[in-house]
């Protein structure tokens, strides 16, 4: 399988007052397509800062990612935006959900930066939202669902746009030993069946043994 | 999606929102109250001709002015055509039923003030009867007077019971002139002095001169003041707008206040929705970043942003001017005819209105829109509201 993610010469630091922080330093690392990675390590690691980059929500202070042919450094924010929305699905660990739509509209709500019509979006929607197991809760807001609901509907609203990859942020850190099981059993199904490459960032070692690969951070450095 | 949000989003706090919209309506209905005084005050002045000029005695419009002058003032050249009036004052039944009372020189009268238009048949039979009078199409209809009725008065400046028999009602030619004042013949009060208090015969309180070319205004006004310069009753010339102004000098520092304080409103509608909007953009952090994750631009920020701001601003507005349309009626059926002869909620007044209120929504969104476009996407998803 050709790589979907490289990462060279990687490092991202933060300037507090005239103090400068590093987070990550030289991090390389290739993830091939359909890949289901786990990113693992203590708190302050560096995971979310990686796995933030690798999804082009935030910028290194040096060194490339570069995704699915993409040097994601060359992008403006207009374009990085644009390229988000149409090659990253984004799982959060609270969720973050829109309260005032339902769970269809929050599902839909990706899709109007696409061109599909009305009608393309409704088949899209129903479709994921069956995919994840809601197909009876589509008029439901995320407060009238359980945690391992609004998780399942953030999953279905990673997938509607179709991605080329699956960011996964902590997605069972605020669920359930039984939600968080289903929930990782839902993206085991999505990566072999619909073959969607996924990086996901988690403490939980049950969460990491559905993922293929374990890689370690500590310290900002991958071992 | 984007406007589903939006209104999703402005119904989200409904006591909030209902509370901002309300202090919205109210402080708009109270800008469009004062502005709708001021422009209403305003109106006498604006309603001045600039072709007439004003004669008054030099030391105070209280004293009278000799009707020998007329035919000196008549002579000055660009005088177009010259005419008088005295202020009558008296009560018509008590003080609450106010009206503008003058007597006046009817054959020159209506020709200096085309705007008081009175039918050809009214006219003459008003020109035939020393007794008669005509009264404004507004305090005849706020009074009931019609055709042959008879207004008594109680006079003070001329004491005594006067009665007055309507022989016309005029038609203001416009929304700016005054449909509320009663004019009747110089001579029958003249006459009645010239018996009951000698010494008081001849008294004319201004002059009103119709000139043939309002440039020519300062220099006619020199000249009339020249020809009385050194007399016993000296004159002050003066164009109408200037005299409308002196005249209601000392009220002028209310309406100057008023004038600040409806742009005060103004101010504080700003900060009532600039604090909404604020607790509404940083309870909504989160949601921002998140949608800046999936891709949506600056643009639809803004839309969703400034869109909630321009349509409570507009709501809040609409509700105002709704609720300002009976105030201004009902204040203006309190007030004593003659206070304000014109009162009502003008067309720029409302666009003034609409505007501001455009303004205000711009202004309220504008903070929390540059903090939300700056902030970056993870600072966005880690903030905890």
């Amino acid at each position: 399988m050709p790589d979907i993610v490289e990462i060279k010469n990687l490092s991202k630091s933060y300037r507090r007052d005239s103090l400068k922080i590093p987070v990550l330093e030289n991090i390389n690392m290739n993830v091939p397509e359909g890949e289901f990675l786990a990113l693992m390590g203590p708190s302050g690691s560096g995971k979310t800062t990686l796995l933030n980059m690798i999804a082009g929500i935030d910028r290194p202070s040096g060194g490339d990612v570069v995704v699915a042919g993409t040097n994601l450094n060359s992008l403006s924010e207009t374009a990085l935006a644009k390229w988000r929305s149409n090659h990253v699905g984004f799982v959060f660990q609270f969720y973050n959900l829109m309260p005032v739509l339902t769970a269809f509209e929050n599902v839909e709500l990706p899709l109007h930066l696409t061109n599909l019509s009305k009608k393309e979006r409704d088949a899209h929607v129903r479709k994921v939202l069956e995919i994840v197991g809601l197909g009876d809760r589509m008029k439901h807001y995320p407060n009238q669902l359980s945690g391992g609901q609004q998780q399942r509907v953030a999953i279905a609203r990673a997938i509607a746009s179709d991605p080329t990859l699956i960011v996964a942020d902590e997605p069972t850190g605020d669920l359930d030993r039984q939600s968080a099981a289903e929930i990782m059993t839902l993206l085991a199904r999505l990566n072999s069946e619909l073959k969607k490459t996924i990086i996901m960032v988690t403490h939980d070692q049950h969460a990491a043994e559905k993922a293929h690969t374990k890689r370690m951070l500590d310290k900002g450095t991958l071992e | 999606m984007v406007a589903k949000l939006l209104i999703k989003n402005i119904f989200r706090h409904k006591l909030r929102t209902f509370l901002t919209v309300t202090g919205l309506a109210l402080a708009v209905m109270a800008f469009c109250f004062l502005r709708t005084v001021v422009t209403a005050w305003d109106a006498g002045i604006e309603a001045a001709a600039v072709d007439r000029l004003i004669v008054r005695h030099s030391v105070s419009f209280i004293f009278p002015l000799p009707y020998a002058y007329k035919e000196k003032i008549n002579k000055v050249p660009g005088a177009e055509k010259v005419t008088f009036a005295n202020w009558f004052g008296g009560t018509y039944i008590d003080q609450s039923h106010f009206f503008a009372r003058m007597a006046v020189e009817p054959e020159t009268f209506f020709d200096v003030y085309p705007e008081y238009m009175l039918p050809k048949d009214q006219y003459e039979t008003f020109m035939k009867e020393r007794n008669s009078c005509v009264v404004g199409a507004d305090i005849a209809k706020a009074e009931n007077f019609k055709i042959g009725d008879i207004i008594p008065l109680e006079g003070d400046i001329y004491p005594g019971r006067w009665e007055f028999v309507v022989r016309g009602i005029y038609q203001p030619r416009d929304k700016i002139t005054d449909g509320t004042a009663m004019f009747f013949h110089w001579k029958y009060v003249d006459e009645r002095m010239k018996v009951e208090m000698p010494g008081r015969e001849g008294d004319v309180g201004w002059y009103v001169i119709k000139i043939n070319n309002p440039n020519q205004a300062p220099y006619i006004s020199e000249n009339i003041d020249a020809l009385f310069a050194n007399s016993a009753a000296e004159t002050k010339t003066e164009s109408e707008r200037v005299f409308g102004q002196n005249m209601m000098g000392s009220l002028n520092a209310i309406i100057i206040s008023m004038n600040v304080m409806s742009f005060v409103i103004i101010g504080v509608i700003m900060l009532v929705l600039g604090n909404t909007m604020i607790m509404s953009v940083r309870e909504r952090t989160s949601e921002y970043a998140v949608m800046k994750t999936l891709g949506f631009s600056s643009f639809h920020i803004t839309g969703l942003i400034a869109g909630e701001s321009l349509i409570i601003a507009f709501i809040g507005a609409g509700a105002g001017l709704f609720l300002a349309m009976p105030v201004i009626q009902g204040f203006s059926q309190v007030v004593p005819k003659g206070w304000f002869p014109v009162f009502f909620l003008e067309d720029i007044t409302v666009i003034f209105a609409g505007l501001s209120a455009l303004l205000v929504a711009f202004f309220a969104a504008l903070f929390p829109l540059i903090k939300t476009l700056r902030m970056k996407i993870v600072d966005g998803l880690r903030f905890i509201g």
